[in-house]
């Protein structure tokens, strides 16, 4: 990465991701091209220490260390688990309620027993007089005496962290930016927040939000990057280290420090970014990657490479964050997902879920209704002696037969094998379910796609689910378990800035239009300078959130300039063809005769971090199927009993074919091939799983 | 027989097909009350019968139940002139047959399979303006539907695959905004093409009989599954009445009034009791009522999927003469109001059956406020919003602070899209103290929005409810505030005489109206809740002292804390 010489004993890049259960570590040595990984248990409530522990399993002298990039779920479960910092809000008199009002809405469509608590309370939301109109003009100047008083009152109430947001500030943040003066001259820290700087977009209550969440991440994220650093350093380091943001890119701890918000879901982000860069090298543009945990199954699609950002997420009800973001759509069918029957007959799958404790009966720990990884272990596709993660020494196959036959067979009169092979097919339809969501459901054609399974449970059902959606192929990863640290390594630097315009296409300025996209890429380009990393190449991509006048959604058009400094060149015939293709793209005819709406500017500065060779990765040494050939156990599939090979999976060499039924084990994951299916160990050591000829 | 595991798997599959349906006039929509506020709906509907097979999540809630009617209507109609032919389109808005308002277009398509008709598809939107005397269609003052807008009886918009641009011609020259409309329609089309898309996929997979056989299933199972939920209900007789403040023509309540029965595992909701057919625009249709009814059972057993075995085990008794039944002419604009009122009254029938199945009533209004003028140059603009207010309290907490309506999943526009679109800006946009019904789990609070003009000139329109009859708490707990609205004028402000009804209000620069909406009922007696839990909402400022002292009988000390003396001596007082 570096070519300075006093670097030249920096030689791992360290991808590091910290789960829930696990912390994943990847490494790579620049100077052989080697890969590593490491896995211990995550440490909570101090993530770092298993961070560095990790580390240290694979490296001893830290100085060898060049670049250490993490992604985090310090922010995320701060957020599920309402333990930020104690925040306040100033904001414009007459809307402290902003935050909780939401957009009127309520958590479930059947049902009215809602609730909602928001993360700062009304108690700590204060207002102060301040006005300004939709067109930025200033009705009222704010009063800085006002403001510190405001200030003040929250410091008295323990507040640590402040967000200044007022109404209509996307348009003109004067009053923020006065009273943000005001502020500083009486808060004891840098956690102050204005809402115009995170977001400078129209929309209050999502303006809010956001500005919120960041100031109540700011504190907690402030204080982890900066035990982390520590830790490091105290080891020797001396590289950079850099952070996972949900939008699959990397940014500095600096920025991440300012702006924590953006790593809300920076550990599955990194596991989507490794899954598309895996799937592209091994020749499949088109994937959905499936990361099937304890509770929840995600889905995520990658096009032509590219994974899917949507421009706002819900972390909860009401807890909105509008920064760009992978897309990833979750359903409530997981290993531990319980399988029950409803009043009326109907089997079903989740949403509740014993998650890992008390876990699955098999496990043992007290749960006695069964979960879709009870299924598994009876019909034989998961190894009742060799349960993945380790902590357990055996699964108790006849306590999962048990749960299976009284809370599944008897009700629906079935037998055992029956029951278990039915919890199988209603879990594995609701996950194609969440499938075609994402891919039929947006226009995609199944039979163009490939599904990725990655994290440890996806791949028993991979083959299933290929059949059920229609997909090409399934592809499974060489190490699924540590995808989201591979996906580390790899993140290009990313930054993401928008900007409201809010205006007609015809009485647009375009020179001020110019004016501001090279400010907004400006920026972006000063941090990637900033951050002192070198970069294989800087995208600078620019959008307009556009739309005709009375809709009310927009479409987004990516304008076709390629920006090398200097002004952008930008004019308004460039913008309105733009927006006519994307417009027929999405919906079919444009429309003659009606005015163009440009409600939002969006830019995007990317720093292309190098790549390294995923065939790296690939077996070596001379095993062969044979060799790894590790016995036969029965596995029930369609109704009969099948005898399935069972291989250990990580030395079988590049290219061979695995005829199902058959079973693969590795560590941190089992791959089941049915008995229709076949696989094939790439020259990247992936499994591509297919269709057998038709006989 | 069916297997029960490929009955689960075709139930996901089938309700994707309606789902998907839904998605795709949302995101194609040219108006935003479908795009924004998913006014619409989308299902696979019985070849004979209309009765609804299944019906997309993500639609209006109010249409599940309704849109069987309008497939009704469509078969008879094609009855009549015997010429249903494959690839034929119905299009109409006949709220008499088809329920709800003129708003709201449907269309309904057969579906062929192997030459014989197999089921209908069908999709409804509420369009952005079909005619009638007050853009927008809201009109407190109406006294016949011709007021309102067009109506369309069923018609043949595409006659065996053949588009008749003609009768889409007649529509467009009867709305205020024709390229809206015109686009709207359009989407719906598109919607119908991916539903037959798609079932036509899933009957290739499973084979029709199969599919035809788990739709019977589906049915029968959720008749048992609603008859179970039913015989845990202890039997007997549960009335409950409530009252509209009044139709906006003449100024007298009307009662919505039911008698609830349960015996074993049968359910009858009677209506007899409430008023007849009024002037003005909150009477309804027989199939809006039967529809609301559907609402308000599946808010309490959430469970019950959407199709007809659900209604099943259920009678509703609903007599032609009363306000619940009426027939064309009659205005139906306001039905929103009365629909709310229609599940507020289960709500509050069902909690005396079984108290830990309910929740107090949600705020029971749409306030559907308008401002219209003109700009300097001419420009007409018009605001038009939906407000919100609070939800019950429950036996899992206290309600919701500022949800959406019961019938409706639509999201309030963001305040500043609103004071970027017209000339106006809000001053307050906040949640109403001593809003929320009293109770041991309190309603959650309504809001409170006050708006001032900067145009020269504007004229307000309002269709509210509840200025005169409270939201109900259930099981001891206390009613939530009262909606109020007032509107300034030279001399100060003013109350409309129709308490939340009134038309064409003028206004001037820098004159505010200001609308407080009601919170929701309180669940359980009010003295049973805990001091502490008074305290804190006084410290939130949900709960005034004087409302803490008047509502719960909790005295507070200066600093905010409870004061236990004097609480258990206003407690005691208060218990006898």
């Amino acid at each position: 990465m570096s070519t300075s010489s006093d670097k030249a004993a920096k030689k791992y890049i360290v991808g590091v991701d910290v789960g829930g259960t696990f912390t994943d570590v990847f490494f790579l040595d620049e100077a052989t091209g080697e890969c590593d990984v490491a896995k211990v248990p995550s440490t909570r409530p101090d993530q770092s220490v298993g961070f560095i522990e990790g580390i240290r399993k694979k490296v001893d002298d830290f100085s060898e260390l060049a670049t250490v990039v993490h992604g985090t779920t310090v922010g995320t479960n701060a957020l599920l688990e309402r333990k930020g910092a104690v925040t306040g809000i100033i904001t414009t008199k007459g809307f402290r309620d902003a935050l909780e009002m939401r957009r009127r809405d309520r958590p479930q469509t059947w049902g009215l027993w809602g609730q909602f608590e928001p993360v700062v309370p009304r108690d700590r939301r204060l207002e102060v007089g301040e006005r300004t109109l939709a067109d930025g003009t200033i009705h009222e100047a704010v009063d800085a005496d006002e403001v510190k008083a405001a200030a003040n009152q929250l410091l008295e109430l323990g507040a640590e962290s402040v967000c200044i947001v007022f109404i209509n500030s996307y348009a003109n943040a004067d009053n923020e930016n006065a009273a943000l003066a005001a502020v500083r001259e009486v808060w004891p820290n840098d956690h102050i927040v204005t809402s115009s700087e995170i977001l400078p977009e129209i929309r209050e209550f999502e303006r809010t939000s956001t500005a919120t969440l960041n100031a109540y991440l700011q504190p907690p994220i402030g204080n982890y990057l900066h035990r982390l650093e520590t830790a490091l350093g105290d080891d020797g380091f001396e590289g950079q280290v850099l952070i996972v943001q949900s939008n699959g890119g990397v940014m500095s701890v600096d920025t991440a420090r300012r702006l924590p918000i953006r790593t809300a879901l920076s550990g599955p982000a990194a596991g989507v970014i490794a899954s598309a860069h895996i799937a592209v090298a091994a020749g499949f543009p088109n994937v959905i990657t499936c990361d099937m945990g304890g509770t929840s199954f995600d889905v995520s699609l990658v096009a032509e490479g590219q994974s899917a950002l949507s421009a706002q997420t819900n972390i909860d009800f009401g807890m909105v964050v509008r920064t760009p973001m992978i897309e990833i759509t979750t359903i409530g069918a997981g290993g531990g997902s319980i399988a029950w029957v409803d009043r009326g007959g109907l089997l079903q799958i989740g949403p509740e879920s014993a998650g890992s404790n008390p876990g699955p009966v098999c496990y043992g720990q007290g749960n006695d209704r069964p979960t879709v990884t009870d299924a598994n272990v009876v019909l034989g596709r998961i190894n009742a002696d060799r349960p993945i993660g380790g902590k357990l020494d055996r699964l108790d196959v006849e306590a999962a037969k048990k749960a299976i036959m009284v809370h599944v067979g008897e009700p629906l009169d079935l037998d055992v094998m029956q029951a278990a092979e039915a919890v199988i097919r209603v879990a594995n339809s609701k996950m194609a379910g969440a499938i075609r969501l994402v891919s039929i459901e947006r226009g995609h054609n199944p039979n163009e796609f490939a599904g990725m399974p990655f994290g440890g449970g996806g791949a028993l059902h991979a083959g299933a689910l290929m059949k059920d959606v229609g997909l090409k192929n399934a592809l499974v990863p060489r190490f699924p378990g540590v995808t989201s640290a591979l996906g580390c390594t790899i993140a290009d630097m990313r930054h993401d800035f928008v900007q409201t315009l809010n205006g007609v296409l015809g009485d647009l300025n375009v020179t001020q239009l110019d004016s501001q996209m090279t400010g907004l890429a400006g920026k972006g380009l000063n941090l990637l300078e900033e951050a002192g990393v070198s970069f294989g190449g800087i995208d600078t991509v620019f959008e307009l959130d556009m739309s005709y006048m009375g809709q009310t959604h927009t479409v987004d058009v990516a304008l076709p300039i390629i920006y090398e400094g200097g002004a952008t060149g930008v004019s308004e015939e460039d913008i309105r063809e733009a927006f006519e293709a994307r417009y027929r793209q999405v919906y079919g005819r444009p429309l003659d005769g009606i005015a163009i709406r440009v409600l939002n500017l969006r830019v995007s500065v990317i720093g292309r971090r190098p790549k390294f060779d995923l065939s790296l990765l690939a077996p070596k040494g001379d095993a062969s199927l044979e060799s790894s050939h590790l016995g036969t156990r029965q596995v029930w599939v369609d109704g009969a009993w099948h005898e399935a090979n069972i291989y250990e999976r990580l030395p079988l060499p590049v290219g061979t074919i695995i005829p199902g039924p058959a079973l693969l084990e590795q560590p941190d994951t089992t791959i089941f091939i049915e008995p229709d299916l076949t696989g094939l160990v790439d020259d990247f050591g992936n499994i591509v799983i297919s269709r057998k000829p038709e006989a | 027989m069916i297997d029960l595991v490929t009955l689960a798997v075709l139930k996901g599959r089938l309700e994707q097909i309606a789902d998907e349906m839904d998605a795709t006039l949302f995101r194609s929509a040219f108006n935003p009350i479908i795009a924004e506020a998913h006014d619409a709906s989308h299902g696979l509907y019985d070849a004979v019968t209309g009765e609804t097979l299944v019906q997309g999540k993500s639609g209006l809630p109010i249409f599940v139940g309704a849109m069987a009617f309008a497939v009704k209507a469509v078969i008879e109609k094609a009855a009549k002139d015997g010429d249903l032919a494959d690839g034929d389109i119905y299009i109409f808005n006949d709220p008499y047959d088809g329920g709800t308002h003129l708003s709201d277009f449907k269309l309904v398509r057969p579906y062929y399979r192997d030459g014989k008709l197999y089921c209908y598809l069908a999709s409804v939107g509420h369009w952005h303006d079909v005619g009638g005397n007050v853009p927008g269609n809201y009109n407190p003052e109406a006294t016949e539907s011709f007021q309102e807008g067009m109506l369309i009886p069923p018609v043949k918009v595409y006659v065996k695959g053949e588009f008749r641009q003609d009768i889409v011609d007649i529509l467009q020259a009867n709305s205020r905004q024709p390229i809206s409309l015109y686009g709207d329609f359009n989407g719906q089309i598109n919607a119908l093409d991916l539903g037959i898309r798609r079932l036509t996929a899933l009957l290739d997979e499973y084979g029709a009989d199969t599919v035809t056989e788990a739709l019977g299933e589906l049915k029968s199972r959720a008749a048992q599954l609603m008859r179970s939920n039913i015989s845990e209900l202890p039997d007997g007789t549960y009335t409950c009445d409530d009252w509209l403040d009044n139709d906006g023509i003449v100024d007298e309540p009307l009662k919505i009034a039911l008698d609830l029965t349960i015996q074993g595992d049968h359910m009858t909701l009677d209506f007899s009791r409430t008023s007849d057919a009024c002037a003005g625009p909150v009477n309804i249709a027989l199939s809006t009522a039967v529809a609301s009814v559907y609402v308000a059972i599946k808010h309490v057993f959430t469970e019950v999927p959407a199709n007809s075995g659900v209604l099943e085990p259920i009678d509703i008794i609903i007599p032609e003469n009363t306000m619940l039944a009426v027939k064309a002419p009659k205005p139906v604009g306001g039905y929103t109001e009365t629909i709310l009122r229609i599940i507020d009254v289960v709500f509050g029938a069902v909690a005396q059956a079984a108290p830990e199945r309910s929740n107090g009533c949600a705020y029971g209004t749409i306030n559907a406020l308008s401002l219209a003028g003109h700009r300097v140059d001419g420009r007409r603009w018009v605001m038009f919003s939906f407000f919100g207010g609070g939800h019950g309290g429950h036996p899992e907490g206290d309600g919701l602070n500022h949800g959406n309506a019961p019938i409706s999943t639509a999201t309030i526009p963001p305040i500043e899209i609103l004071e970027s679109a017209y000339p106006m800006f809000f001053t307050q946009w906040a949640l109403r103290p001593d809003s929320g019904g009293p109770g041991k789990n309190r309603g959650g609070l309504g809001a409170i929005y006050e708006i001032e003009l900067l145009e020269e000139n504007a004229d307000v329109f309002l269709f509210g409810e509840r200025g005169r009859y409270a939201p109900p708490g259930v099981v001891g707990g206390g009613s939530g505030a009262l909606n109020k609205f007032t509107y300034e004028q030279d001399d100060g402000y003013k109350v409309p005489p129709m308490a939340s009804k009134m038309v064409g209000i003028k206004i001037k620069k820098g004159q505010h109206v200001h609308l407080e909406t009601p919170g929701g009922g309180g669940y359980g007696q009010a003295l049973q809740r805990d001091p502490l839990a008074v305290a804190r909402d006084f410290q939130l400022g949900y709960v005034s002292r004087d409302g803490a002292a008047r509502d719960y009988a909790v005295a507070l000390n200066d600093d905010g804390s409870v004061n236990t003396p004097k609480t258990e001596q206003l407690r005691q007082g208060a218990a006898q």
